[in-house]
Parts: structure tokens; sequence; C-alpha cells
């Protein structure tokens, strides 16, 4: 699978992303009352924030390498196109929307997203590491090993977000000679590792800061097609094999208290917190 | 009647929403204390297409309807007003031409701002006319192929930075407002003087300056529309214009409003949060319905321009009811704040000041009542 492994002046590199719509974290979320989920009304929803990082590095990686194609997939209602037309506005070539109602687990995720690597034939997947809303982070991994294709998860970037480099856009994975080189973030230090392609990353906060959908980008995003499928037409069972039981806030924080002095925290960290 | 904002809008005012929280608010008080021109955020807002918004698309614009850059407006002006001020300058510059330009005029004195970062200034305002905008003194005396340029313009937005100026000049002050014509006037003639920026009360980053005109030669070729055509080639302007600077005062009552929600749930006096006091509460329920309904009268002139009808009373009611609102909610919201209100350490002084000058330009609040008795009595 895949196609030519390509090097720094081959061309038209293909990349699929994944874009999910998300609840925005940026919000209160309650859990509903039987706990069987949360409650929905009045939820805003917002990309993925890892998946905006994942299409920006695709951007990129094409505008390095002069040409090529951004393809996004999104697993979910109608209403994922809003968060596809934003990566599209980004500069993400064409979408396509699996569109099912149910709630999809990692795995079936995976699934679906192999038949549509069958399908494109891309050279390099970027995914998110994980959805900010179920915070699985296990999509990239799966469907690797679903393909049998290498995988390089948690890229990151040597620089900092406020280098030259990231303000020059310059790309953190190095597309080069059928491989990808990837700078992975782990405990305590970076990894470097050369993926052969095709192959697929996950993307760490710490990779790339997403550019903004412009004006002219919105408007030219919606004149970008997005093709419609169905699990079934890629004939993927979505039956979860992961079934969410329960959901429960975490316990409210107790207040603070104003300790009169030094003294009397330093007896309370040593006596009741226990820390010194 | 719908309501809903398409899909489209919705993505169109978040970019405008993300920029002004990520770009323009961080550093709206620094600039409001230099008065320096940030020229660092509206380049990055050209970058994104944040500007020259009534630019059609056969001009190299957007093409965006009126409603459409109404939502980026508010956007923009809830990061900080006297910014989204300069950064819709250009829009007021280039209006009359496309109103009133030839196709060939509009190639040359619009399309090069979609192009790259240029700025333009709408400069009709005098020392001594200002709501009487009709008389209007700089003359304009035809010499040859050439006009020559005498007078002097007033609080003219981006006046000191601009590289092409909208000029409304007569050819016959006897004729009053039917002698009133418009020219461009490119880069830095001879003869333009550009005064120092203005100290304002508040959007003391938007540049503003006089202009004094001596001999200004101008080219035929640059006259917009006949000779007379000057007094509606503005006032259409206006019209057009008015609920961008409505949405500049609902953006500028809406941060303001934030702000004393943000204040009123963390302040706490007699034990707790003042946010529970029914006298906070009710001046909060205030804002939030007369920012809105601000925003509905807005909205509904700006479709009736989009729609090609005539919005001049829609038009003067909104820019009078939203300027004046925000006035109320920016007074409210340091009277939420009590002592801290007061204090430029905090965010709604700022706003209280920034909004004063929204019932002042493009029309005062007591001339847009003027416009809607005379819409109403005739």
């Amino acid at each position: 699978m895949g196609r030519i492994a390509f090097g720094a002046t081959e061309e038209n590199v293909k990349i699929l992303c994944g874009v999910k719509r998300v609840e925005d974290p940026d919000q209160k979320i309650k859990v509903n009352s039987d706990g069987s989920w949360i409650v929905l009304d009045g939820i805003n929803y917002k990309p993925n924030p890892y998946d905006e990082i994942a299409v920006e590095e695709a951007l990129r990686i094409k505008e390095a390498q002069g040409q090529g194609e951004v393809v996004v997939v999104s697993i979910g209602t109608e209403e994922s196109v809003t968060e596809m037309r934003h990566a599209m506005a980004m500069g993400a070539d064409r979408g396509i929307l699996v569109k099912t109602a149910d709630r999809v687990d990692s795995d079936a995720a995976a699934r679906i997203l192999a038949k549509i690597v069958e399908r494109e034939n891309p050279d390099l997947v970027i995914l998110g590491r994980q959805a900010v809303d179920s915070d699985q982070a296990q999509t990239a991994q799966l469907l690797a090993e679903y393909l049998g294709w290498g995988q390089a998860t948690f890229a990151a970037k040597f620089e900092s977000l406020e280098s030259d480099e990231e303000k020059a856009k310059k790309p953190g994975l190095q597309v080069a000679d059928g491989k990808v080189r990837v700078i992975r973030e782990i405990d305590g230090g970076l990894e470097v590792v050369d993926v052969q392609l095709p192959a697929v990353v996950s993307t760490e906060l710490r990779l790339n800061l997403p550019r903004y959908a412009s004006l002219p980008g919105i408007m030219k995003a919606k004149k970008k097609p997005v093709e419609e499928l169905t699990p079934a037409d890629l004939g993927v069972d979505t039956a979860p094999k992961v079934k969410v039981r329960k959901l429960s806030s975490p316990p409210e924080r107790k207040a603070g208290i104003i300790v009169p002095d030094v003294a009397t925290l330093v007896e309370k960290l040593r006596n009741e917190a226990k820390v010194i | 009647m719908n309501f809903e904002l398409t899909e489209e809008q919705i993505a169109l005012r978040d970019t405008a929403r993300k920029f002004a929280k990520e770009v323009i608010a961080p550093v709206a008080a620094k600039y409001d204390r230099t008065g320096e021109f940030p020229m660092d955020v509206i380049s990055k807002g050209f970058e994104l297409g944040l500007m020259n918004l009534c630019v059609p698309a056969e001009y190299g614009g957007l093409g965006l309807s009126k409603v459409d850059q109404t939502l980026v407006v508010e956007e923009l002006a809830a990061g900080c007003v006297g910014i989204a001020t300069s950064m819709g300058a250009n829009d007021l510059a280039l209006l009359p031409i496309l109103i009133g330009g030839s196709h060939e005029q509009k190639e040359r004195f619009v399309r090069p701002f979609t192009e790259k970062l240029r700025f333009a200034s709408f400069c009709l305002t005098e020392p001594g006319a200002g709501s009487d905008a009709a008389g209007l003194s700089t003359t304009a005396v035809r010499d040859g192929d050439h006009y020559v340029l005498n007078g002097s313009k007033m609080w003219i937005t981006n006046g000191g930075v601009a590289d092409q100026y909208t000029v409304f000049a007569t050819v016959d002050k006897a004729k009053g407002h039917k002698g009133i014509t418009c020219f461009v006037v490119e880069g830095r003639p001879e003869g333009l003087g550009i005064g120092a920026p203005e100290d304002k009360l508040g959007q003391r980053a938007s540049n503003t300056v006089a202009l004094t005109f001596e001999n200004v030669r101008v080219p035929v070729e640059n006259r917009i529309g006949e000779e007379g055509d000057g007094w509606r080639i503005a006032m259409a302007t206006l019209d057009f214009s008015r609920p961008m600077t409505a949405m500049f005062a609902v953006g500028v009552g809406r941060a303001a409003m934030e702000h004393a929600i943000a204040y009123a749930k963390e302040r706490k006096q007699f034990g707790q949060p003042i946010a529970n006091f029914q006298a906070i509460q009710f001046m909060l329920a205030d804002m939030a319905t007369e920012l809105h309904a601000a925003r509905l009268l807005t909205l509904e002139a700006a479709w009736l321009v989009d729609q090609g009808k005539k919005s001049t009373l829609q038009s003067s009611y909104a820019k009078r009811f939203a300027a004046d609102t925000a006035m109320k909610v920016c007074t409210d919201a340091v009277q939420i704040f009590g002592g801290y209100g007061y204090s430029k350490e905090y965010p709604v002084e700022k706003l209280f000041r920034d909004a004063k000058l929204i019932q002042i330009y493009e029309g005062t609040s007591q001339v847009q009542r003027l416009v809607i008795a005379r819409e109403l009595l005739k």
C-alpha cells in the first residue's frame, strides 16, 4: 500500500488527516442525570485541537514540498462537515465524511480509516494523538496496526513554539528519501525516529501552532469538495467493542483556607498535608 | 424570517473572534497607553483578510455581504475598538469610490488595497463643518486637466499613515451641497500638510490627524463621479458604513459586559460574590438585553443594504441606539467595578473612554435623531 517513496525533490505528497468534531473543552461540561452521557443542550463544538495541529503539519509539509494534496476525514454526523470546512479554510484540499449517528469507538474509527487509506493511498497519515472529548489516544496506533505500517506517536519539535523556526512555519516532520523523521516527546526528553513511508504519525501539542482560517480561506473552503460515505459503504461494522458504562464528574474541590502566619502554614503542611 | 447564521458566517466570525482574543486584546491596553499606531496587529489582520471588508470579489475583495461584515466587525471591536476603527477606515474611504467611481477608477484606487497593506482615509469633516458637513469649505478649482484643492480637514482617521485620501471639496460654495465633489488624492502630493496625531480621550490606538491642502493638484481623472455628485456619494457611504459603526458600539459594549460579569462573580462583599445581589444582576440583565437589541437593529440595517433597499432610517436607528447603549453599558460596567473601575489598572475604564467616541463620530447621536425625525415627518 501507499504509493511511491518520495524525497525532498519528489512531488505530489499525499497526506490524510483526521478531523474530529468535539465538544469545546473551554465550557462547562455536565454529566446527565443517569450518568449515561454528558448534557448536550447548548454545547458548542470545535475541531479537536490535536487534529488542527495535524492539519497544520500536513499543510506545511505540502508547502515545503511544493505540491501535493491534503485530504481530511471525519467520522460523525453531517455536522462534522463544519469542522472539515475549518480544516479546508486552513488549506486542506478536500474532505471525506464517513456519516454515522452512532458513537464510534477508537477501534471502529481505526478500521474505518484503514478502509479510507486503502481507497486514497496516501503517503502519510497524520492524526491527533487523541481527541479531547474521550481522551482515548488509541486510533493512530490501531490504524498503523491494521495497515501494517510503521508509526510514530506524539510528534513534537526540537525548537520551542516561540522560536524563529516556528514563526517561519517550517514543518517539524522531515519527509525525505522515503522516510519521515519524527521528533517524539517521551518521558524526560525527546527521541528521534525515522519511519519508512507510508506511515502513521500522531501529533503532540508541541509540534506547531496551527494557523488561523483566513477570511479568503473560508470563502474558498465552501467550494471544496466533500465526499460522503457510510461505514456500510466501507464494509465496517461500527458496533462498539468498548461500551461506556457510566460517566461521573470529578469530586468538587474543597475551598482553600487562609492561614494567619508562616508558622501555621508550615505546621499544616507538615502535619495535615504531610508534604514536608 | 431566519435569524440563524450560515456555517460560513460562523466561520468568519470565529476567525475574527480568535484574532481579537489572541492578537488584539493582549496589546489593547499598551496601545491605549502609548497612542502608537498598532502596525503589527493591523498587518496580521490584513494577512487574514480582516480589512477592506467592503470590496467586492470583482475588485479583488472577498465579496462579503454587509451582514457578514458587521459580524466580523463586532468581534474586532470587542478586542479594541480603537484598533478596529483603524482597521475599518479603509472601508469608509473606499466606499465612495465603489459607490460613485468608474470601473477604471475602482481598478486603480480600490484593487491595490486588496493586494498589499495600504491605508486610505475618508476626508469629509472640517474644523468648521462637523454635523453640518454640507457646509464644508475646502475648495476645488478647475485648472486645465487638474483641480486645485485648498482648505483643511479635521479628525481624519489614519490620515497620518494613509497612502490615499478620499476628499470632499466644493467646486462652488454658492451651490451649497450641490457643489460638493469627491476626489481621490494619492500619496503625499505637494501642498498636503499632515498634523500631529490628536491626543484623544479614547480609541487612542487609531491614528487621527488634521490635514491641510494648499494648492494640492489633483488630476481630473481622480474625480469620483461628476462635479456636484459628492454629497450624494458621501451620504450613501454613511448609509452603508453606519451599520459597521453601530457594530463597533456593540463590540465595545459586549467587552465591557463580559468584564463586568466575570468581575461580579469574583468580587466578594458582605461575604458573597456581588453577582448575588439584585442591584448588580439587574444591571447585567439590562446590558445583555440592550446590547442584543442593538445587535439586531444593526443586523436589520445591514440586511437592508444587502437587499439593495433603502436603509437610511434603520442605519440611523442602529447607530444611535448602539452608540448610546455602549456608553450606558460601559458606564454601568465601571459602576460594577466600583473604585477599581475608575482605575487604569482594570480594563473597563478604557472601554468607557472608547465608547464615548462612537456617540460622536460618523454622525453624532443627535444627528442620527435628526435623520430619524426627518424620515418620520416627511
